[in-house]
């Protein structure tokens, strides 16, 4: 388990799979995994889980050694395998936010943007969600070990709500939601406490997301709502960037 | 205009079309790399005593926690206690098939789906025309054919692959043709030593002698590309819609026309196919993406 | 369409009796599933009180758009359909098909035997009930019945409740399965402003009703509950042309409208998923971590989802516009070959829901519109698959 630009959140993720932790712990010998302990073993690993985006020149070098050393290399949560809320940057002056931010800016070594791992190394399957699921997670795992396909689905968050009798809130209130663009994985949360879907899992499979902002721009759902919906989590994935870029008008990368 | 037909084989082993039934791998024949004959044996005498099946028929094999697979059964319908099935390793099911041995335990539901029409050709000839491992489904038609040769004229198999290694069953060939079949091979590429035909499969139909088309049934199974060539030649021999059968292949999850997944038009694979008659088909043949 | 029922048997029905009525279905063993107010929609749900109907309330529904509204009365059954149907009764988002469990002697497998699960439905319309009656044929109709499906219906008590509104989406009048509910109940009531009218489908509808309060409706009584039903049917402002159409459809597979409404389509399936007789669904195994226990479930899937047509080697509807195609000919066509009926009711729950308001009527007319013009299928040569 090995981090970049991230929050932790969906190695987390492994130590939430309170029921499933013992019988993974059992069939898997833990190299590394700072999170739950200290004890690190060198490589090379058969499976390296990757948390995290790439932000630094140093996370560009290491991504390559974690490639090398790694068999199968697992790519999880919205920052790795999207870039991250802190793809944001990519749309703004980074010079401007170190100058903003730090003291001394020449100290810092950063590179423009947040990128998925994915732009850098082949990586072997990614799992997405921001946080991941744990049962997608324990699902991956359970397959590396099986040796077959991970099954995790690619169809829109609106399955999911649908299938646990959600009412959609797009439809009946009006909530701007990304449910029909967004790839399931969250059981759909959001819409089933009144909210619109954030996009957390990233593009569902050949999501339309033209036709969907489309129709909100005719429902009169102003740029300012439009945009920062779609730069969210998943702001650098491609399909929501190109979206949110044709609703901006080009201002942005 | 509604066309469903009654599914021509014996009715499945259950009124519950979802329960397996426990089965076991008897007998395992590597083929070639990548490619197994698993003969499977039912563990409970009662329900191998009352199965039995028509050729082109497929059950669904089922490893628990992995899932399941529609698999044509490969085997002689004379003899149902034993059901051989030829699986290539292709999605997670025949993978994790793969691993298993001879004594495994396995689950089966079936069998399900139409058969090649083997009475309906009573007293005709009959041209097989099969391409890699589509020989599977077609290999009940060869034993039950020769089963009773007599009631037939010409019986010709027209068989293709990619490569010599890549035909199936070869040890039975010899016994095939001292039992009155007519039977040729044609690879896409030769390796040293094959003296056979290379070419496609239609090559060997267009050049082979069809003295009476209108008594000449045709059944092929392969990749869809090829059975529609072989379709289009089979039209300029002068044989009708009506005398050719395919096995069309689309995604089987519930095998019972329940799920919606393997639809073809107006057809559920699982149900009305996977053997067609051609001219029922020809017009959802010709649709892109259907 | 005209009032086709003879009406003589009905009966009226006090306000005050539907609690009876009620009550008499839970003393019979029934959870009593009906409308009710939820999530800004009115959808189905376990109920015990006449007060958990949605009283006063309405909805207004256009393509993609759904709003609750008050009334300017107490009606009970005032509104149409919402986002929730029957099917998730009869045929529910999640089912366990079968178990399979290791022993020693190898795998052994089971089918679930629960007992059926006794539901009343109260507040079915019409579109409801033709939708039963076609997953009736889908589940237990063909060669397999689907166990699961039949313990379930047959167990359900349905007590319709007759349209007295339309919403601008629905056109069951044009599929011939609308307002008025004519058959596949036990009761069937009309809401008037005195009371209820009631009447009875079936000998198990029978029983109930003599147990009920009710009396001989009044001639005037009836004409309220006539002019009430006639109300939704000169509400009627959506229609589609059926004529010719399973043909008109399978003969115009490369028509361009595929392609322009698969630009609209975003594939989310919610009009499957809404649609009270789209059947589709997939199973998945669910294993105890040891993996000695599995249990095969059945989930509600969808033609829109691309994995829906996967096969080794490869997807077969891999773009929007052939899984439109497939939804919409299903649906509307090849349902016909398959059995012998629309699978269409009418209802507009797919034109409401469909986040951009795809209306299936317009995209029919188009198609019907240009007609032969386009009927390429037959020249249109070229194989899935090749590679």
């Amino acid at each position: 388990m090995l981090k970049f630009a991230s929050c932790d959140g969906c190695q987390l993720s492994l130590l939430d799979c309170e029921d499933e932790l013992l019988a993974i712990a059992g069939a898997v010998d833990i190299a590394y995994f700072l999170e739950a302990t200290s004890s690190v073993r060198p490589g090379p690993y058969d499976v390296a889980l990757v948390e995290g985006s790439i932000t630094t020149p140093h996370d560009l070098e290491r991504v390559r050694q974690i490639r090398k050393q790694a068999g199968f290399l697992v790519t999880i949560g919205a920052c790795a395998t999207a870039g991250g809320i802190q793809s944001l940057k990519n749309w703004a002056d980074h010079e401007e936010f170190m100058r903003c931010v730090y003291a001394q800016p020449e100290f810092i070594s950063t590179l423009s943007t947040s990128t998925p791992i994915a732009a850098h190394v082949p990586v072997d399957f990614e799992l997405r969600g921001c946080p991941i699921s744990r049962h997608q997670l324990v699902e991956v795992l359970a397959a590396l070990i099986a040796g077959r396909k991970p099954r995790t689905p690619t169809h829109s968050v609106c399955l999911d709500c649908k299938r646990r009798g959600t009412v959609c809130v797009e439809v009946a209130q009006g909530i701007p939601c990304l449910g029909p663009i967004t790839q399931a994985g969250c059981e759909a949360i959001c819409p089933a406490y009144n909210r619109g879907c954030f996009g957390c899992y990233g593009p569902a499979a050949q999501a339309n997301c033209d036709s969907l902002v489309d129709h909100y721009q005719q429902q009169a759902v102003g740029t300012e709502r439009l945009v920062p919906l779609l730069r969210n989590f998943n702001a650098a994935a491609p399909e929501f960037q190109a979206a949110s870029n044709r609703v901006a008008g080009g201002d942005a990368s | 205009m509604p066309h469903r037909t009654v599914t021509p084989g014996p009715a499945a082993l259950t009124h519950d079309p979802w329960l397996s039934h426990s089965v076991r791998i008897e007998r395992l024949v590597e083929e070639m790399p990548g490619v197994a004959t698993y003969d499977l044996v039912f563990d409970d005498p009662a329900t191998a005593a009352a199965y039995t099946y028509q050729p082109g028929q497929f059950n669904m094999l089922y490893l628990p926690g992995v899932g399941e697979a529609a698999i044509s059964i490969s085997g002689d319908p004379g003899e149902p206690g034993h059901i051989p099935h030829t699986v290539r390793e292709a999605g997670n099911v025949t993978h994790a098939l793969a691993e298993l041995k001879i004594g495994a335990s396995l689950g089966l539901r079936g069998p399900f789906g139409s058969a090649w029409p083997v009475d309906v050709c009573i007293g005709g000839d009959v041209l097989l025309v099969a391409g890699g491992i589509g020989l599977a489904p077609l290999r009940p038609v060869i034993y039950a054919l020769l089963r009773n040769r007599d009631q037939y004229g010409d019986i010709t198999l027209l068989y293709g692959a990619r490569s010599p290694e890549g035909l199936l069953y070869a040890d039975e060939y010899t016994d095939w043709r001292s039992k009155g079949l007519d039977f040729q091979t044609t690879v896409d590429r030769g390796t040293a030593g094959w003296k056979g035909n290379v070419g496609v499969v239609t090559e060997l139909l267009n050049r082979m002698s069809l003295p009476r088309p209108e008594q000449t049934w045709l059944m092929s199974c392969g990749p869809e590309v090829m059975m529609w060539y072989t379709i289009q030649a089979a039209l300029a021999r002068e044989l009708s819609r009506e005398q050719i059968y395919v096995s069309l292949e689309r995604n089987m999850n519930c095998a019972v026309g329940l799920c919606g997944h393997c639809q073809f038009g107006p057809e559920f694979v699982c149900l009305d196919g996977p053997v067609f008659r051609y001219d029922r088909v020809e017009s959802m043949m010709k649709v892109h993406d259907l | 369409m005209a009032d086709g029922q003879s009406n003589t048997t009905e009966r009226f029905l006090p306000q005050t009796g539907l609690q009876h009525l009620i009550d008499l279905l839970t003393t019979d063993g029934y959870e009593v599933i009906g409308p009710q107010l939820d999530q800004g929609a009115i959808v189905y749900d376990t109920l015990t009180s006449v007060d958990d109907l949605p009283r006063g309330w309405t909805d207004r529904q256009e393509a993609g758009t759904y709003r609750l509204e008050q009334r300017n009365d107490d009606a009970l059954f005032g509104y149409v359909v919402g986002p929730h149907s029957w099917k998730q009764y009869l045929f529910p988002p999640l089912t366990t098909i079968s178990t399979a469990d290791r022993t020693d002697a190898g795998w052994e497998f089971q089918t679930p035997s629960e007992p059926p699960p006794r539901r009343a439905f109260l507040g079915v319309r019409a579109c409801e009930l033709a939708a039963m009656k076609v997953q009736d044929r889908v589940f237990m109709g063909g060669v397999y019945v689907d166990p699961a499906y039949q313990r379930r219906r047959e167990a359900a008590f349905i007590v319709a409740v007759n349209c007295t509104l339309a919403a601008p989406t629905c056109f069951c009048s044009s599929m011939g399965t609308g307002p008025q509910c004519t058959q596949g109940f036990d009761l069937v009531l009309t809401e008037t402003d005195a009371g209820f009218l009631i009447e009875s489908g079936s000998d198990r509808g029978a029983e109930l009703l003599e147990q009920l309060p009710t009396r001989e409706a009044s001639e005037s009584e009836r004409d309220l509950g006539k002019a009430a039903r006639q109300q939704a049917v000169d509400q009627m402002q959506r229609s589609l042309d059926t004529a010719g159409i399973r043909d008109l459809l399978l003969t115009n597979m490369e028509h361009p409208q595929w392609e322009e409404v698969g630009k609209r389509c975003l594939s989310c399936t919610n009009c499957t998923m809404v649609c009270p007789t789209c059947f589709c669904s997939s199973v998945t195994e669910v294993a105890d971590l040891t993996g000695d226990h599995v249990e095969r479930q059945r989930v509600w899937d969808s033609c829109f989802n691309i994995d829906f047509s996967y096969m080794n080697g490869g997807v077969v509807r891999n773009d929007v516009r052939s899984r439109y195609r497939q939804w919409l000919t299903h649906k509307l066509a090849s349902w016909h070959d398959q059995f012998e009926s629309s699978g269409c009711v009418g209802c507009g729950r797919c034109i409401t829901w469909c986040p951009v308001g795809i209306d299936l009527t317009a995209e029919v007319a188009v198609i019907r519109g240009s007609g032969s013009a386009t009927n390429e299928m037959h020249t249109d040569v070229a194989m899935q698959g090749e590679t």
